[in-house]
C-alpha cells in the first residue's frame, strides 16, 4: 500500500503544473476562450511537445504507455488551471476506446493524430431521453454492404464543434433500452449526412447537437463488437469518469486556497473577515470535504486495476457520489465566503463553481451513481 | 500508488483473524455486537489474553514490550480488531499515560507502571475535565500543593470514564496559580483508593453509567507520583492527545456496524418486504457506506505517511480523522433506530437482556443511538477540531 507518486510520476506532476503556470493564468484563459473553436491550438501544441497528449497509449502505438495515476495527475492539474482543451474528450475517451476496443488498423490510423496534436475528438453518446443509461440508445446503425448507414440524434457532444472524429454509440439490434445490440464507430465529422450544432457551456467548454442522417461508414469504423459494444462503452466511460473526478479534485483544491487567501485578505468590521470562527469552521468543513473526494479519486484511479468489471465500475460510482457531494459543498461555500465579489464574471471563483457544477452532471450525477452502488448491494459486501 | 496489501501484510491480516476466532470469548463479541456494556471482568480477561500473546500494547516501543509492527500493520489490527469486534485495549493505560510515562517519566516509574499498564493490574483512568473546563481544558482549577516530600490535592474532574473500575488516575493539576494558565500544570498520577478521593457516578442520557465525577479532598500523594518535570504537563497533555491516533476514525467499528445494519435490514419487513428493498433506505445505508470507503482511503493516506516519514509532529488530519468518523459513527446508529422503527421504544432500566424476550436483539439499539451523541463531544469537540484544521492547515 502506497500513495506517494514514483519518481517519474512525480517529474510528470512538475512539468505539467510548470506547464499551466507559465501558459494558463486566468487572462490567458480569457483568451483561449476567445480563439476560433474557443480553445488554443498553440496551447494544444504545447501539450503535444511534452508528450502529454500520448502518455496513455502504448508506446507501441507511439505513446507513453502510462497508466490511470498518470491520468489522475494531468486531470488534476487541468482542473486547478481550469483548461478549456478537450484533453477528456480527445485523449481520455476517444483514446481510452481506441487502445481498449480499436484494431491494429484503426489504432495507426487514429492513435499518431492524437499525439501530435493534429486531431482532436468528441463522444457522441447523450440522446434526447437517455440521460445518464449508456444502454439506452435510439440512434442507429444498419448494415449496408460491408459498411453501415447511421442515423439520428445526439446531444451536448463535448468538442463536438471541433472534433475532427466522432465516436458514436448507435444502436444495431433491439429496443431503445436493451443491453446488447450496441456498437460503437468512429465517424469523421465531415462525413456526409452529419449536421452540428455548436455553442458554448455554461463553464466555458464547447460542445455541439449532432444529427446524423444516412451516415454512410465502411467496415472499418466500427470499434469492437457491432452488437456487444457495451462493456467497451462502460469501461472507457468509466475512466473517463476517473479522470472527472481527479479534475475536480484539482478545481476544488484551488477553489479553496482561493478562499482561504480570499477571507485572510478582505477586511471587515477593521479585521479579515478569515478571523470569525463561522467562516473558519466552513473553511474546516471545505476542506474535510476536499480530503474525503481526494481519496475517493485515488480509489477510482487505483480501482482501474480491479479484475472485476464489477467491483471497478462500483468504486467508480461511489468515487463520483463522494465527488460529486464534496464538489457541491466546496463550490457553492467558496461562492459564499467570496461574497459578492464570488457572483461576478470577473472573478475566478465563479468558474471553478461552474465547472465543477458540470462536472457534477457529465456522465452520471450523485443520485445516480447511489443508485448504481446501491443497486449492486452496496460498498461493503 | 498502490491500494494493494503486500502479501506480508496479508498473511499477516490472516495471522490477526486466525487469533480473534479462536480467543475472543464469544460472550464478549455477542455483546459487543449488540451494543451492550461488557463487566469489568470480561474486559481484563480479554486484555490480558491480548497481552499474553504480545499484543496488548502493540504500539509502543519494543523494549516496553511493544510489537516493532509497521503503520500497516497496526492499521489491520485495530481495523481486524474493531470489526470483528473485540474490545479495543483501554485507551487511558494503553495510549495515554504509557506513552507519557515512557517518554517523559524517570527510570522508577517506567519499571512499575509499564509492565502493570500492559497486563491491567491497574486499571487508569483521566483526570483532565472539570465542571469548568471544558473545550478550555487549560483554566482547570484543581490544585496540588507541594508540601514536604508530599503534594496535597484538591478539586474536581468530571466525565471521568470507567473511574468505578479504576485503580489509578493521571491528573492534571495546577502547581503554579501564578503562572499563565498553560504554564502552571502538572501531570501527577495517583492511586484512586487514596483517601480523600470521591468517585460520584454519572448516568447519561442512554441510561447508562460510563462516567463519572471525581472529588478529590485533601488526597495526600507522594511528591515522586509527579511525571516529567513541574509545571510542564500542559505538554505532556498535548502529546497524549496528539497521540491518540490510531483508530480515532473508528472505521472498523463503523464497518462492523454497517454489516450489522444489512443484515437487520434484510430481517426486519415494512410494507410486506425487507427495508433492505425500500430503495430509499438503501440508498441513504449506500451513501454511508461511501462515506466510509472515503474516510478509510483518507485514513490509510494517514497511515502510510506516518509509514513514510514518522509519526514527528501531531498530524492534522487526525481532525478530518475525528470528524467524518465521528459523524459516520452516529449515521450508523441512526440507520439502526430506522431499521427497528417502533421497537427502539422498550427501555430496559437495566441495560441487560431484555425483559422483554422478543425485543431482545433490539434492546441496545435506542441507548446506542442515544450513546453516540458523544463521539462528537469527546476527545475534542468536532467544533474544536474544525478550529485546529483552520488554525493548523489553512492559516487561518
Amino acid at each position: 500500500m502506497d500513495f506517494d507518486l514514483s519518481e517519474e510520476q512525480r517529474l510528470l506532476k512538475e512539468s505539467i503544473d510548470g506547464l499551466l503556470t507559465d501558459a494558463y493564468d486566468f487572462d490567458a484563459r480569457k483568451k483561449y476562450m476567445k480563439e476560433k473553436g474557443g480553445w488554443s491550438k498553440a496551447l494544444w501544441g504545447r501539450l503535444a511537445e511534452q508528450g502529454l497528449l500520448g502518455l496513455p497509449f502504448a508506446e507501441a502505438d507511439g505513446g507513453f504507455g502510462a497508466g490511470a495515476v498518470e491520468t489522475m495527475i494531468v486531470m488534476e492539474a487541468l482542473g486547478k488551471a481550469l483548461v478549456v482543451e478537450p484533453y477528456l474528450a480527445t485523449v481520455v475517451i476517444a483514446g481510452g476506446f481506441l487502445r481498449h476496443g480499436g484494431s491494429a488498423e484503426q489504432k495507426a490510423k487514429y492513435i499518431p493524430g492524437i499525439i501530435d496534436g493534429s486531431k482532436t475528438f468528441g463522444f457522441a453518446q447523450l440522446e434526447k431521453n437517455s440521460r445518464y443509461d449508456l444502454f439506452d440508445i435510439v440512434t442507429t446503425a444498419k448494415k449496408k454492404g460491408d459498411g453501415w448507414v447511421i442515423d439520428g440524434e445526439k446531444f451536448v457532444v463535448l468538442n463536438g464543434e471541433n472534433a475532427d472524429v466522432l465516436i458514436v454509440t448507435a444502436r444495431t439490434k433491439g429496443g431503445q433500452r436493451d443491453k446488447s445490440g450496441i456498437g460503437v464507430f468512429l465517424v469523421p465529422a465531415d462525413a456526409k449526412g452529419v449536421t452540428k450544432k455548436g455553442y458554448p457551456t455554461q463553464d466555458g467548454l464547447h460542445a455541439a447537437d449532432i444529427t446524423f442522417t444516412n451516415v454512410e461508414v465502411g467496415a472499418d469504423a466500427v470499434i469492437g463488437d457491432p452488437e456487444n459494444g457495451l462493456p467497451l462503452i462502460e469501461r472507457v466511460a468509466d475512466e473517463a469518469r476517473t479522470a472527472l473526478c481527479a479534475e475536480a479534485v484539482g478545481a476544488m483544491d484551488e477553489s479553496l486556497k482561493e478562499t482561504v487567501e480570499y477571507i485572510k485578505t478582505r477586511k471587515q468590521f477593521g479585521v479579515a473577515i478569515g478571523s470569525f470562527q463561522s467562516l473558519q469552521h466552513r473553511a474546516a468543513d471545505m476542506f474535510v470535504a476536499l480530503e474525503q473526494a481526494r481519496s475517493m479519486s485515488m480509489f477510482a484511479t487505483m480501482a482501474s486495476d480491479f479484475d472485476d468489471a464489477k467491483e471497478r465500475s462500483s468504486a467508480v460510482a461511489a468515487a463520483k457520489v463522494q465527488i460529486g457531494k464534496s464538489l457541491k459543498f466546496v463550490g457553492q461555500q467558496s461562492i459564499q465566503l467570496h461574497g459578492g465579489i464570488g457572483m461576478t464574471m470577473e472573478a475566478k471563483i465563479g468558474h471553478y463553481f461552474k465547472r465543477l457544477t458540470m462536472i457534477e452532471n457529465t456522465l452520471g450525477d450523485t443520485d445516480y451513481h447511489l443508485r448504481r452502488v446501491s443497486e449492486g448491494g452496496g460498498l461493503l459486501a | 500508488m498502490d491500494l494493494a496489501f503486500t502479501k506480508e501484510e496479508i498473511a499477516f491480516r490472516e495471522e490477526v483473524r486466525e487469533f480473534f476466532k479462536n480467543n475472543v470469548p464469544p460472550e464478549t463479541r455477542r455483546k459487543l455486537q449488540e451494543g451492550r456494556h461488557l463487566s469489568k471482568d470480561e474486559m481484563v480477561t480479554w486484555w490480558r489474553i491480548l497481552n499474553k500473546k504480545g499484543w496488548g500494547v502493540s504500539h509502543w516501543p519494543k523494549e516496553y514490550g511493544g510489537t516493532g509492527w509497521s503503520s500497516v500493520q497496526h492499521y489491520i489490527f485495530n481495523e481486524e480488531l474493531q470489526s470483528y469486534p473485540a474490545p479495543q485495549p483501554l485507551a487511558f493505560g494503553v495510549s495515554m499515560v504509557g506513552p507519557v510515562i515512557y517518554t517523559f517519566g524517570n527510570e522508577a516509574q517506567k519499571k512499575h507502571y509499564l509492565p502493570r499498564i500492559a497486563n491491567v493490574d491497574d486499571w487508569w483512568c483521566q483526570g483532565f475535565s472539570e465542571p469548568g473546563s471544558g473545550s478550555d481544558l487549560a483554566s482547570l482549577k484543581t490544585k496540588a500543593e507541594r508540601r514536604g516530600d508530599k503534594w496535597i490535592i484538591n478539586g474536581q474532574k468530571t466525565w471521568t470514564t470507567l473511574a468505578q473500575h479504576a485503580d489509578m488516575i493521571f491528573c492534571l493539576c495546577r502547581t503554579d496559580p501564578a503562572a499563565k494558565k498553560q504554564m502552571g500544570i502538572s501531570f501527577i498520577v495517583f492511586s484512586m483508593k487514596s483517601k480523600g478521593v470521591t468517585v460520584r457516578p454519572i448516568q447519561t442520557i442512554d441510561g447508562g453509567h460510563e462516567v463519572n465525577e471525581v472529588f478529590f479532598d485533601d488526597v495526600e500523594v507522594p511528591y515522586e507520583n509527579l511525571i516529567g518535570e513541574e509545571n510542564k504537563g500542559w505538554d505532556y497533555a498535548k502529546f497524549l492527545l496528539g497521540n491518540e491516533r490510531t483508530g480515532i476514525a473508528r472505521v472498523g467499528v463503523s464497518k462492523e456496524r454497517l454489516r450489522r445494519i444489512r443484515a437487520l435490514a434484510s430481517k426486519v419487513e415494512s410494507g410486506g418486504k425487507p427495508i433492505i428493498e425500500d430503495p430509499a433506505f438503501r440508498e441513504k445505508l449506500t451513501a454511508c457506506e461511501i462515506e466510509l470507503k472515503a474516510l478509510e482511503l483518507t485514513q490509510l493516506r494517514v497511515v502510510a505517511d506516518e509509514g513514510k516519514h514518522g509519526k514527528g509532529k501531531p498530524n492534522p488530519a487526525s481532525s478530518v480523522l475525528k470528524i467524518k468518523g465521528s459523524e459516520i459513527q452516529q449515521t450508523t446508529t441512526e440507520l439502526l433506530m430506522e431499521v427497528i422503527g417502533p421497537f427502539a421504544a422498550p427501555y430496559d432500566e437495566h441495560g441487560d437482556a431484555g425483559s422483554n424476550e422478543s425485543m431482545d436483539w433490539t434492546a441496545q439499539i435506542a441507548p446506542s443511538y442515544f450513546n453516540n451523541r458523544k463521539v462528537s463531544i469527546y476527545g475534542g469537540s468536532n467544533e474544536i477540531q474544525r478550529n485546529i484544521i483552520s488554525k493548523a492547515v489553512l492559516g487561518l
